[in-house]
């Protein structure tokens, strides 16, 4: 696998040290981008999320006796409804926040989502996702793919990964895109200081402008390091950003602030990447504690945190969310209290545009291997809705792109109406 | 061509060690290097000496390398930089990737002490004490292969990573039976799902106890155990052939004799051509270029080498650095340096005295590689994926940290060439071995050197010459290995 990242280095490297603007104009691009225009954050929850803990068809008699230990109990669950198959429905207990921006019509919960012949793999599943192929899952990701197709030269902030390495979603044949980590940390140190440490810089971002085409690793180094030093600047002032409401003090709290504070800031960043992990949950999932329930606090307080803030700021009607995983878990739990890896999940969607409410259809979670919702033998969650329909909707509706061309195909055929 | 045998099968050399190896046959320097067993073994003991790098202990407390994680880092890194077995560690890290085991897991669940032990215990330091995972792999390094993978599946870090104490008989768990063959040895595509629940059968049983004296973390450890009452007896059926003879079929076998159902398999992994293809392609990417395609020919004849002596590692790595595409200049730095080759070369490079290497362990993190703190299962995401704004940054600021801690001795070393900056230049680009830079980067560091006239004056050199380490050391040029 990740010699066939290499590969779509060697092939895409030399277009992609062309695709940056220099440093000199990027203000004026980010002016002409649209500092208000709307953005997509991508949350990615990493390891495979157990979706039937998420969104629970509580009353299913085989929910609770396929999970003996695991089940969350009818009774404490934050019920939102049924789907249009009369299937009752409820939120995880610790996903009060989710509870409210579902309440306020703006979050869409997808059932079922996924693709043929799922992959259990984490890594193969997370490039599925990510290249939107279940075929070529070694080229550029679609988020990439949106990128490339903006009018160049684009700003190098264009888009922000909060991790510190680029995910296969992001990853473009003309657009590098910025890993931002931490905006107070994003910052040039010298052994030297003043004027000294100012000839430095000068020299390193010299330095860091040839491109040498024969050289396209190299290349793609310098064109890392100058869009490094061509934003540090206005990176910094997103630095400064503090929110009025308080977000959770972990990781995935630090990125959704830093994601607010971009927004707040007019960087004119289109695209976020944020993810948060540890849910891989093959052991000790627990009910009313332990790590699955720890995992939707970090999930739920973190999105109401940032929903919060962004609607406080008038910023809810430009920003749309997007929630998802690389596959959902077997529904029966294993003997460690936990799930291994599954199939179908859910997706979720929430913003100042959505159309709030429960989209799809639940699984039937009885044994009988015919059952049309599952597969795996009646193991796993089957997809009823193509991850890629959700995509398209997002592209086209959202974004003002065109899916069939960023998808490579035409999946707009059922795709949920939560747009 | 020695520097790049140096770095290569080691993390570079320091100008001393350049020294001491000229002038000895380029064979010799590669059969020394590989053939380490009789080399000393005495690095540990040099800590905390002046003449090499520095540690920094905790607050308060003695240097702690068995039972603190961040003093593992540094002892770790001490090796990387002065080991006078260079292969053995940078072997340690290839399987440290390949093996991927997260040691905040372990600390969440037992504490820091035992969690460290786990992860890289010296058993000298504790009667009875097992060697810890990245020891396991020093053992190893270049040895037998079934040997390593049937350690990894019992050595207790990798129980507990990946679930293996909760995987019985009458509940089973797939983790480590899926990990073992996509990662550890197949690759995805040479096994079906049938077959990971027959692997996850196999390894039911495979457990973890606390052992030592249990009053104090300090004094107790974990020790591989089987429970026969949790195996599964009866037989498992694969898709490929776990027997010479073709069979498929792991026979049912009384519990008590259970684990040799795990040796069958890890044999038939272990002999299966997809995983000599693939352990062969990966060391060629690790030693050789991974910025092109691999040479199928050496490829082959790696795996060739494997399969025919027994699955021994050090047969393959023979083939690989006798082979004239380990030496073809061509392949020169055609490999993205992890972080931690970055780090450790940039030191020797650099210079240590006076520097300790607490103050790599956060950039080192922001540069996306923290020891034993692999990302996950599948490792760390190698040569282009190191690669990020925040990760430049990271590695420039090192630079600047390292150069500013070492401004007189580079100074120094830079005064017999204070006569013109551009002899200083020179000086410079010859200490840190590089790609080849073109005249637009040496025109911007020649210009640097003349940011104000040049005098060179001690102070004026105490400025400019960390200030020209860290825009080298800081390059993209220099972040090829």
């Amino acid at each position: 696998m990740a010699f066939s990242r290499r590969q779509f280095v060697k092939g895409g490297v030399t277009a992609f040290t062309f695709g940056f603007a220099a440093p000199q104009a990027i203000c004026d691009i980010a002016f002409a981008q649209g500092a208000t225009a709307r953005n997509l954050v991508v949350v990615y929850l990493s390891g495979g999320n157990d979706s039937l803990s998420t969104v629970i068809p509580y009353r299913d008699p085989n929910y609770t006796s396929r999970r003996p230990t695991i089940a969350i109990p009818a009774a404490n669950v934050l019920q939102i409804g049924s789907d249009s198959s009369r299937v009752e429905l409820g939120l995880h207990p610790r996903l009060t926040g989710l509870k409210s921006i579902f309440d306020a019509g703006r979050l869409a919960v997808i059932q079922r989502t996924g693709y043929a012949n799922q992959s259990r793999s984490h890594f193969t599943g997370f490039d599925i996702w990510g290249t939107a192929s279940t075929s070529n899952t070694s080229g550029t990701g679609w988020l990439g793919r949106y990128l490339d197709s903006q009018p160049m030269p684009v700003d190098p902030l264009i888009a922000w990964n909060t991790q510190r390495e680029t995910p296969r979603p992001l990853m473009a044949r003309l657009v590098g895109v910025p890993a931002i980590t931490s905006p107070a940390s994003y910052a040039f140190s010298s052994p030297n200081s003043g004027a000294e440490a100012g000839y430095e810089r000068t020299a390193q971002t010299r330095i860091s402008s040839h491109i040498p085409v024969d050289r396209p690793h190299l290349a793609f180094v310098n064109s890392t390091t100058q869009a490094a030093l061509g934003t540090l600047d206005r990176v910094a002032t997103v630095a400064t950003y503090r929110p009025a409401n308080v977000y959770p003090n972990n990781g995935f709290g630090q990125a959704l602030t830093a994601v607010a504070g971009a927004m707040n800031k007019q960087i004119g960043t289109k695209v976020y990447w944020v993810q948060t992990g540890g849910f891989d949950t093959h052991a000790t999932q627990g009910v009313n504690q332990g790590s699955y329930f720890n995992l939707m606090a970090t999930l739920g307080d973190g999105l109401k945190a940032f929903y919060d803030d962004l609607s406080a700021q008038g910023l809810l009607s430009s920003t749309l969310v997007l929630v998802y995983s690389e596959f959902g878990r077997r529904i029966s739990e294993n003997g460690s209290q936990g799930t291994d890896h599954g199939a179908g999940a859910n997706m979720m969607v929430l913003g100042g545009g959505v159309r709030g409410g429960i989209y799809g259809t639940a699984p039937n979670l009885s044994l009988d291997p015919a059952n049309p919702t599952l597969e795996n033998n009646a193991g796993d969650v089957k997809f009823e809705t193509d991850f890629r329909s959700v995509y398209a909707k997002i592209l086209d509706n959202w974004l003002g792109s065109n899916s069939v061309t960023v998808l490579g195909g035409d999946y707009r055929a059922g795709a949920p109406d939560i747009l | 061509m020695l520097e790049h045998i140096l770095r290569r099968m080691g993390f570079g050399a320091s100008p001393a060690d350049l020294a001491s190896w000229a002038g000895v046959p380029i064979d010799t320097v590669i059969d020394r290097l590989l053939n380490y067993e009789s080399a000393s073994t005495d690095h540990d003991a040099k800590i905390g000496g002046a003449e090499y790098v520095g540690i920094t202990t905790s607050a308060g407390n003695p240097f702690s390398a068995n039972t603190l994680i961040n003093d593992a880092r540094q002892r770790w890194l001490f090796r990387m930089i002065h080991s006078q077995r260079p292969l053995e560690e940078k072997m340690a890290m290839f399987w440290h990737n390949h093996f991927a085991t997260a040691y905040s897991k372990l600390a969440g669940a037992v504490g820091q002490e035992r969690a460290t032990r786990m992860m890289d215990n010296d058993p000298s330091s504790l009667e009875g004490s097992p060697a810890g995972q990245i020891q396991v792999l020093r053992q190893f390094a270049t040895g037998s292969f079934p040997g390593m993978l049937l350690a990894m599946a019992k050595d207790p870090a990798m129980i507990y990573w990946l679930d293996s104490q909760l995987n019985t008989r009458t509940r089973p768990q797939e983790n480590f039976g899926r990990e073992i063959m996509e990662l550890f040895s197949l690759g995805i595509g040479n096994y079906t799902e049938a077959d990971v629940y027959a692997a996850a059968r196999v390894f039911t049983g495979f457990n973890w106890q606390l052992s030592g004296d249990r009053a104090s973390n300090l004094t107790s450890y974990y020790t591989f155990l089987y429970r026969p009452a949790d195996h599964d007896t009866n037989a498992k059926t694969f898709t490929f052939a776990i027997y010479p003879d073709g069979g498929k079929t792991i026979p049912a076998r009384a519990a008590a004799a259970g684990e040799q159902d795990a040796l069958d398999l890890i044999l038939a992994l272990a002999r299966h051509p997809a995983t000599a293809q693939r352990l062969a392609a990966r060391l060629y990417k690790f030693f050789v270029n991974e910025t092109s395609e691999p040479d199928p020919a050496l490829v082959n004849a790696m795996a060739q080498s494997y399969l025919a002596n027994n699955y021994n590692i050090k047969a393959v790595l023979r083939t690989l650095f006798q082979s004239s595409q380990f030496r073809n200049p061509a392949n020169f730095f055609q490999r993205y340096s992890w972080p931690v080759e970055f780090v450790v070369r940039a030191i020797k490079e650099t210079g240590w005295a006076g520097f300790s290497v607490n103050s790599a362990l956060t950039p080192l993190t922001n540069m996306g590689q923290q020891l034993y703190e692999p990302p996950d299962v599948n490792g760390w995401a190698t040569g282009p994926e190191w690669i990020s704004t925040s990760s430049m940054l990271s590695r420039m600021n090192f630079s600047a940290t390292l150069a500013s801690n070492q401004r007189f001795n580079l100074a120094r070393d830079a005064q017999p060439h204070r006569a013109t900056p551009d002899r200083v230049l020179q000086y410079m680009l010859a200490r840190f071995p590089n790609m080849g830079f073109t005249s637009t980067a040496t025109n911007a560091m020649s210009d640097y050197l003349r940011s104000t006239a040049w005098t060179g004056t001690d102070a004026q050199l105490q400025t400019r010459v960390p200030g020209l380490t860290r825009l080298i050391v800081g390059s993209g040029e220099y972040q090829f290995n």
